[in-house]
């Protein structure tokens, strides 16, 4: 922890007031995730209008920064975690958005062929462990992933997601306890949107401070605005140094928001119009980073540009979503036990 | 021509709906997420956010009009200045344009019964987007066996909730505790109103902590509190199922008789519609293992009404396995103050002789489909509602067996151990003699769900394998 404390305090030494966690290509790079996401997620939402996604389908819109932010402190190898909430995390460690789409439309070219569907998609080769449905259980999965790091001596660390919902499951504790008592390179990032379908935080939970719900096992937490991308970097790479040097697990509660609903057609009554549209106007975490962008020298033509693309991929991504096939119908009895070769 | 503005749809399964409100006029700027319009549906309003910026020029639907048709024009936006004005460009998208639907989307209809993709939030307004063949459904709904009198049409949902206020206005030991239960109405709408008639001391909100909570739940029972305990759907009660199973069940045994366990778990059971495996399960064979445990499961809004409010009654832990689907269908409820489904008996929702068909939940449903389809090819099947699972009523069962000498059963959950098996094996118990042909169970296929709508489709039983099955021991 101290130690911790150290890189931390030496880091912020280092950078004088002006230099940002990031530089500005990092932050050009970050602006353009960040947006593919939200890009992606509404294009999402209109299929699902158009019926062509069934289901729920849990959108990530206003919480950008938080695995823009957190992935741009990754190595290869280090794994990602999170719950049904899944499609941002996804894009962010490099899934392909035509492949995310169609799993969302339920056909043979998305991530699970089409048996997944929203909630559960995987990557091996990324590093995404999944798209998880039943709220906190990927909190336990991710001490596990970490675990893994820890018995094959790697150097790689597992973020493991969270919402300040799932926050209260009675596993996330002993997982804490398990992480700490074996020093376990996991980095647990709470993602307090301050609701969980139609409870406010202070309605579900006692605690006041997220980030300190792992202190009895001694795991260090912070709270950090996760509307800003650079706020999450600079975090997240304290955290990640903590966890590379063998100190064990690091908390993270990134104080976030989602615009939209809960999933696709909840009425959210239990928050006014007036707070959605407040964070909207004066946190967005990409307005911010365009807004940075220009301070910083870039032109709105750079801007457009990076627009004009994202665009771009999200449109091929829904038409591919679109005219890929249905899985054949055999696909419903696969995958269920590995065959072994005979 | 500036870029369409579609009517969304709310739901999969959402048609048509009212346009109530304009938020914006002809002429104003719209920028992403501006809400430009509300959408009602029965019970709930949507509001319908901008997608692009642009400036809206149109409006192609007056506000208050009702029944608009979901992918129709309602407006139509300039495209502003970015890249989406280019009409073909990519992601000029506000206007959803008309991809020709593919197969998955243009029939959401699943088998015989038009599945609801309900949502956790939504489900109140979702189930009344549809018309929902719910004269259909008041049809297939025989008289209750003891005549209890008048009857009036209502969804299971409002049969549920009657359940539970009137057992909490008889006695103040019963409360209702869940996620989402008290000031969201419940997440599935069942405990509409409850918190207002009853307050927060007997309608309580708990935090996404299932173990926790059933823990709580079980403890208060164990010195004569009377709670339920909704789980959001039953797929979560597997968070908890240590304290139901090792604290509710065996308690009683374990105290030499001492200590009860009066409580009730609740909730939705069983496949929604293309919610993916896991929140697609159904847990009858699972509480059904158990010694120690009762376990229900509805069909229509009687067996809701009726079946709850025993379960409430009941000293013991019992289990009451709702469907989500069924949730929003109408059927007659008796309105007798005193109604009451005793638990332990099935009811023969259609008489016949050529084949038993023993279901229970949505399955009576299909079976009942299924001897629609099969009166008209001259087999008459009898369909047996379950609507209790353990006790199970065997006598009933072999009592139509030994009349028809076939048996079928159907249920949605995996075929290994289901529900079916028992049966069967009772039957082959009770009545081996009379059986005309082994018996053949219907089922969910065994695998987990599939989130594709073809497959999720595959792995359903339908009504033509109901069919196939009957002619099959018919030898027909
Ligand atoms: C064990 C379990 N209980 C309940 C649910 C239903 N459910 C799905 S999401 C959700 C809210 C979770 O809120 P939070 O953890 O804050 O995540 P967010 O949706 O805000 O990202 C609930 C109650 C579930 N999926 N799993
Ligand atoms: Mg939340």
């Amino acid at each position: 922890m101290a130690q911790a404390a150290e890189t931390a305090g030496a880091k912020r030494r280092t950078r004088t007031a002006k230099e940002a966690p990031m530089t500005r290509d990092q932050l050009l790079q970050a602006y353009r995730d960040m947006l593919q996401i939200r890009r992606f997620e509404e294009k999402a939402g209109q299929l699902y209008g158009m019926g062509l996604i069934g289901g729920f389908c849990h959108l990530y819109i206003g919480q950008e920064a938080v695995v823009v932010g957190m992935q741009a402190c990754l190595e290869p190898g280090d794994q990602v975690i999170t719950s049904y909430r899944d499609h941002g995390h996804m894009l962010a460690t490099g899934m392909e958005a035509r492949g995310v789409m169609a799993e969302l439309t339920g056909r043979a070219g998305g991530y699970s062929r089409g048996k997944g569907g929203s909630m559960h998609m995987f990557s091996r080769e990324k590093g995404f462990y999944g798209g998880h449905g039943i709220v906190g259980a990927q909190v336990s999965l991710g001490a596990g992933l970490a675990f893994s790091n820890w018995y094959r001596e790697s150097r790689n660390v597992s973020l493991t997601y969270f919402g300040e919902g799932a926050s209260n499951q009675g596993q996330v504790y002993e997982s804490f306890n398990l992480a700490a008592l074996m020093k376990l390179p996991v980095i647990f990032i709470i993602e307090n949107n301050k609701y969980g379908m139609g409870t406010s935080v202070e309605r579900a939970s006692a605690s006041r401070d997220l980030s300190k719900n792992g202190a009895p096992w001694g795991i260090p937490g912070e709270q950090v605005d996760g509307m800003s991308v650079m706020a999450v970097k600079e975090a997240g790479e304290r955290a990640v140094a903590h966890c590379r040097a063998g100190n064990g697990p690091y908390l993270l509660e990134m104080k976030t928001y989602r615009y939209r609903g809960h999933s696709m057609s909840d009425p959210a009554k239990y928050r006014t119009r007036e707070e959605v549209q407040k964070m909207r106007e004066q946190s967005d975490p990409i307005e911010t980073a365009r807004k940075m962008l220009l301070e910083q020298g870039a032109t709105e033509a750079d801007l457009k540009k990076i627009d004009d693309e994202v665009k771009a991929i999200v449109q091929e991504a829904a038409d591919f979503a679109q005219s890929s096939p249905e899985p054949d119908e055999k696909e419903l009895w696969t995958d269920i036990l590995i065959e072994e070769a005979r | 021509m500036g870029v369409q503005i579609l009517m969304p749809a709310l739901s999969p399964t959402m048609t048509e709906g009212k346009l109530a409100k304009w938020l914006k006029q002809e002429g104003d700027a719209v920028k992403s997420g501006d809400v430009i319009a509300e959408i009602e549906t029965d019970k709930a309003t949507m509001e319908v956010e901008a997608v692009d910026e642009g400036t809206l020029t149109k409006i192609l639907v007056a506000e208050g009009t009702e029944g608009v048709s979901v992918n129709s024009p309602i407006a139509e936006l300039d495209g502003g200045g970015g890249a989406a004005s280019k009409g073909a460009a990519p992601g000029a998208d506000t206007a959803m344009p008309q991809h020709p639907a593919p197969p998955a989307a243009a029939s959401p209809a699943v088998g015989e019964v038009a599945k609801q993709a309900e949502d956790y939030g939504t489900v109140a307004q979702r189930g009344t987007d549809r018309k929902e063949g719910a004269a259909k459904m008041g049809e297939a709904a025989a008289a209750p066996e003891k005549d209890w009198g008048p009857t009036k049409p209502m969804t299971v949902r409002e049969a549920l909730r009657d359940a539970m206020a009137v057992e909490m206005r008889a006695d103040d030991k019963v409360f209702l505790m869940g996620e989402e239960v008290a000031q969201y109405q419940g997440a599935y709408k069942i405990s509409q109103g409850l918190l207002d008639e009853f307050g927060p001391r007997r309608v309580i909100d708990t935090p996404i902590t299932e173990h926790g909570f059933t823990g709580m739940a079980v403890g208060a029972a164990m010195t004569g509190l009377k709670p339920i305990v909704e789980y959001m759907t039953f797929n979560f009660s597997m968070q908890a199922i240590d304290q139901i199973i090792n604290s509710a069940a065996k308690t009683l045994y374990m105290s030499g008789g001492q200590l009860g366990c009066p409580i009730v778990f609740r909730g939705a059971n069983g496949a929604a519609a293309r919610v993916a495996a896991q929140h697609s399960q159904c847990y009858a064979s699972w509480y059904a293992h158990v010694p120690g445990l009762k376990v229900v499961a509805p069909w229509s809004s009687a067996d809701a009404k009726g079946l709850l409010r025993a379960a409430i009654r009941d000293p013991n832990p019992v289990i009451v396995l709702e469907n989500e689907i069924l949730y929003g269908h109408t059927f007659d409820c008796p309105t007798a103050e005193d109604f009451i489904v005793p638990i332990g008996k099935a009811k023969t929702e259609r008489a016949g002789r050529d084949v038993t068909i023993v279901a229970y939940s949505i399955a009576v449903t299909w079976a009942l489909a299924a001897a629609d389809e099969l009166a008209k090819q001259g087999i008459e099947a009898e369909v047996i509602n379950l609507r209790s699972i353990r006790p199970l009523d065997s006598e009933t069962i072999a009592a139509s067996v030994k009349r028809t000498n076939r048996l079928v059963t159907v249920e949605e959950g995996w075929p290994y151990a289901n529900i079916g098996t028992e049966v069967a094996m009772q039957v082959i118990e009770a009545a081996f003699d009379w059986l005309d042909a082994p018996p053949v169970r219907v089922c969910g296929k065994d695998v987990p769900m599939p989130y594709a709508a073809n497959l999720e489709k595959l792995a359903l039983p339908t009504t033509a394998e109901i069919v196939d099955a009957v002619k099959r021991v018919t030898y027909k």
